[in-house]
């Protein structure tokens, strides 16, 4: 069991977590991610790992509310425990001294970006940071982006906080920007935002790492169900990655594998808020 | 009874295992072979002629004491029974449903030779369930020796290994990179052949009974390195089983609906999606299921779509279909015979001489068709056997929503991260001795899949006890490493 020591609402479906799991965080870095399972009829879903703190042996999860697994996790509260947290898991980032980079997060992408860009900062490089969502409520950590960046651009698609622009309209005047020399490009974020990143880059041949999210079971080779088509054949996510060179994915093939079990995805989510009714229902009946 | 002729004896008929009716349990996941009663286990017991030179022993991969066990039994000493099982083989609850019998023990029996063998694997289960149900053998932990011991993997190979060394009175920790306990025989053999509480019955019993210090969630090379378990260890050994999957190298793999056995099999026993959507986990396989293979795995992969398609829709009968695609003939078919029987009997379409040429798909990116070549046996190659070679022109296109590739697995070489002068083979196996299970790295032992590549249970379990010796042994200062 695997204690919460710490709980943060950063949006109103973004939640922080540390958890104490000394056992990943003692070897943690930035890019790898966990594997988290609730309870005993959980799922095991892949998070990354946002932060760690090898002292305390916590580490920092941060997950968006999307379906029955999300939801359930961040209705949990310090104190609670879930069942298992296994890791740290995948390839870290390939930290080093690149020149002028550009970090880009993209909604819930700003949680894995930050450690990128603060030790690719760290290593010296010039760090510029695109950051994204689709309104206000949905940005957050703008101020810790900005202490680990020489630029921040912050954009949001309504217009409602920063400029009103999908991420890659910042990027492509960079790129266009001969004076920056850009040298590399991360983005973690949406799969399509990942797609359009790379499709941006392409044609300034500007290396363009991303960070895939392919549905997962053991996280470690396994199953093989978190496979990814690339230019010269498939390649597991969980060991292989889960950074690749983004202008060799096929998008439209990690993108259609992706929605596979939506239907699925929905009829547990409602079989859940039946569940929660009931028991809600009950808790009310006892007073 | 136990003044019966020989003749006498050879008369008695092999008796049937009682299974859960073939139509009923294509709905359900509960166990198939229901087991022997007290009579019927004594009555087929009275069919062993206790051979002087027991063929039977030499065909069993660990030796167990099958006449010895079997007079027991069948003098109604169940304790003695358990006794003369426990001296070679741990799991006997677990041996006895899944061994491929009859190529082993049975497989050796003289009476199998004109008739048919005893039947050793029903006995065994018989007393193996009599043991999980009465203890009459308890496990007991030697002395404190002071010694500390990491086994990595918690298969059959690992638990086993940890069993003894414990009993030894060593300290041992058990890694599992999993969120439980059992390897292969819980995420990957079904319920329906090995009802996961048998499992779990063993191992939480010997966990408890030794003070084994099971670690879940660890995954070796990535929370800890070799190196470092060895630091703080005196010993390690390693059965981290053969758990990488292979697909084949054709067109549209990357489709969705084309899994490999391995996922479809933890979707379905580890994460228990057939009860989806109480456990969380979803597994989709449409109308029509394709398992290319015909191994162990394959049936197991293919007997549980049956059963998704039937709880699908809440009837006893699949509207649907689950079919094998196997590029051999039936003769060649690897798997243990009782699971091709039950296939058969729970409706699985065989398809030999079968091999898939390339996975066709929609515009969405779905799985839609398979497209196979006939294939015919052609000429015996060095080995004797009959290749099969493609029959030209035979394509064609078999309608399918999902494709299950179950065509043999690897070792997962997480493990052997930073792992420095470990040698392994090609094939990516860990190189070993097969009498003690020393690698090449100085205190560190490998047994079971990981050094054998996918093989069976019972040779796993022998390889963890004949390493645990070894090591015993050297801890002790009995052996050493040179
Ligand atoms: C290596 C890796 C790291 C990840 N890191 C994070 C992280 O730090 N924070 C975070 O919030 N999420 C992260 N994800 C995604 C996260 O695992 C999924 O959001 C989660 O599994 C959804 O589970 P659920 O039951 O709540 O939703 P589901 O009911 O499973 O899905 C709800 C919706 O989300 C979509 N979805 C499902 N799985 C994924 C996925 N893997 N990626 C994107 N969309 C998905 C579905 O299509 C559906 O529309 C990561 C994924 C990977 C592979
Ligand atoms: C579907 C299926 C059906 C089968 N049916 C039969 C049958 O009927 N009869 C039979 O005799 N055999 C059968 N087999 C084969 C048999 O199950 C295996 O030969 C046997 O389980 C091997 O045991 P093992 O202990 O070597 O490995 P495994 O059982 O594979 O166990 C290895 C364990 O190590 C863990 N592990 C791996 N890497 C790490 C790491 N880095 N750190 C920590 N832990 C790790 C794994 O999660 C796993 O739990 C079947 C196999 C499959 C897949
Ligand atoms: S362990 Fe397996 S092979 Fe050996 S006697 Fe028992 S059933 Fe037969
Ligand atoms: S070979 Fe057959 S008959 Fe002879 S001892 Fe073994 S089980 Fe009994
Ligand atoms: S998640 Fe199973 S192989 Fe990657």
């Amino acid at each position: 069991m695997y204690r919460i020591m710490k709980k943060e609402v950063l949006s109103d479906v973004v939640k922080l977590m540390e958890i104490e799991a000394p056992h990943v965080a003692r070897k943690a870095q930035a890019g790898q991610f966990v594997i988290v399972r609730i309870d005993e009829f959980g799922e095991r879903i892949p998070l990354t790992i946002a932060d760690f703190n090898r002292e305390a042996g916590t580490i920092t999860i941060i997950f968006q509310e999307l379906g029955k697994s999300t939801i359930q996790l961040g209705k949990l509260n310090v104190g609670d425990t879930i069942s298992s947290f296994a890791g740290p898991l995948g390839h870290p980032t390939e930290v080093k001294n690149y020149g002028t980079v550009v970090c880009m997060g993209g909604g819930v992408g700003v949680a894995p970006i930050y450690p990128i860009a603060r030790a690719l900062k760290e290593a010296g490089n010039t760090v510029i940071s695109i950051i994204g969502a689709r309104n206000k409520e949905l940005l957050f950590w703008e101020e810790k982006m900005r202490a680990v960046s020489d630029e921040l651009v912050v954009c949001t698609d309504d217009g409602s906080h920063g400029r009103k622009s999908l991420v890659t309209e910042p990027l492509k005047e960079l790129l266009e920007n001969r004076d920056k020399k850009v040298s590399h490009v991360w983005a973690i974020g949406p799969a399509v935002m990942m797609k359009f990143v790379t499709l941006t880059t392409k044609p300034y041949d500007v290396p363009t790492t991303v960070s895939l999210n392919t549905i997962m079971i053991d996280g470690t080779g396994m199953c093989g169900g978190c496979r990814v088509l690339l230019e010269d054949g498939a390649q597991f996510v969980c060991v292989d990655g889960p950074e690749f060179n983004g202008h060799k994915v096929n998008w439209d093939s990690l993108l259609s594998r992706l929605s596979f079990y939506k239907d699925e995805e929905k009829k547990a989510m409602e079989h859940y808020a039946h569940k929660c009714r009931l028991e809600s229902a009950a808790a009310k009946g006892e007073k | 009874m136990t003044d019966m002729t020989t003749q006498q004896r050879m008369k008695i008929k092999r008796h049937e295992m009682p299974n859960q009716d073939q139509v009923v349990r294509r709905g359900n996941y509960t166990e198939v072979a229901l087991g022997y009663s007290e009579e019927t286990a004594k009555a087929e017991a009275e069919r062993c002629l206790q051979c002087k030179d027991p063929k039977c022993i030499s065909g069993c991969p660990v030796g167990v004491m099958i006449p010895q066990f079997i007079k027991a039994l069948r003098e109604g000493d169940m304790v003695k029974a358990v006794e003369w099982m426990k001296v070679k083989n741990n799991l006997p609850a677990i041996c006895g449903r899944v061994c491929p019998q009859e190529v082993q023990c049975e497989g050796n029996c003289i009476l199998g030779k004109k008739g048919e063998a005893v039947a050793i694997g029903r006995l065994e289960r018989f007393v193996g369930d009599y043991e999980l149900a009465h203890r009459t053998c308890p496990l007991v932990k030697a002395a404190d020796t002071g010694k500390k011991i990491a086994v990595v993997g918690s298969g059959p190979a690992g638990l086993t290994c940890a069993v003894d060394l414990a009993r030894e009175g060593h300290k041992v920790t058990l890694y599992e990179s999993l969120h439980g306990p059992g390897g292969v025989l819980v995420y990957g053999i079904p319920e329906f052949r090995l009802p996961k509480a048998v499992v779990h019955g063993e191992i939480s019993y010997a966990v408890d009974c030794l003070c084994i210090d099971l670690k879940t969630d660890h995954v070796i090379g990535r929370s800890f390195t070799l190196d470092e378990l060895l630091a703080e260890n005196d010993a390690v050994f390693l059965g981290t089983g053969a758990g990488l999957p292979s697909f084949m190298r054709i067109p549209g793999i990357n489709l969705n609906g084309v899994m490999s056995a391995n996922e479809f099999l933890t979707r379905v026993n580890l994460m228990k999606a057939y009860q989806f959507p109480d456990y969380d986990t979803p597994v989709r396989i449409g109308k029509k299921v394709a398992v290319i293979g015909a191994g162990n795995v394959a049936m197991d992969a293919v007997r549980c779509s049956k059963r998704l398609l039937s709880l699908q829709t809440g009837q006893g009968e699949a509207p649907g279909e689950a079919h094998i695609v196997y590029r051999r003939s039936k003769d060649e078919v690897p798997a243990r015979k009782e699971e091709v029987h039950h296939a058969e009997e729970e409706g699985v379409i065989f398809n030999f001489l079968t091999n898939p040429v390339e996975i066709i798909g929609n515009e969405k990116g779905a799985v839609t068709g398979l497209k196979c070549i006939k294939m015919q046996l052609g000429e015996p190659d060095k080995s004797g056997r009959r290749q099969p070679v493609p029959v030209e022109g035979s394509e064609f296109v078999m309608e399918v929503d999902t494709v299950i590739m179950a065509l043999g697995t690897n070792p997962n070489p997480i493990v052997f991260v930073d792992a420095e002068g470990l040698d392994r083979t090609k094939h990516g196996t860990a190189v070993a001795d097969t009498e003690t299970g020393r690698t090449k790295k100085k205190r560190v032992w490998a047994g079971g899949d990981v050094v054998t590549g996918a093989a069976t249970v019972i040779s796993a379990m022998g390889a963890g006890k004949r390493a645990a010796a070894d090591m015993n042994a050297f801890l002790k200062g009995e052996r050493t490493w040179e």
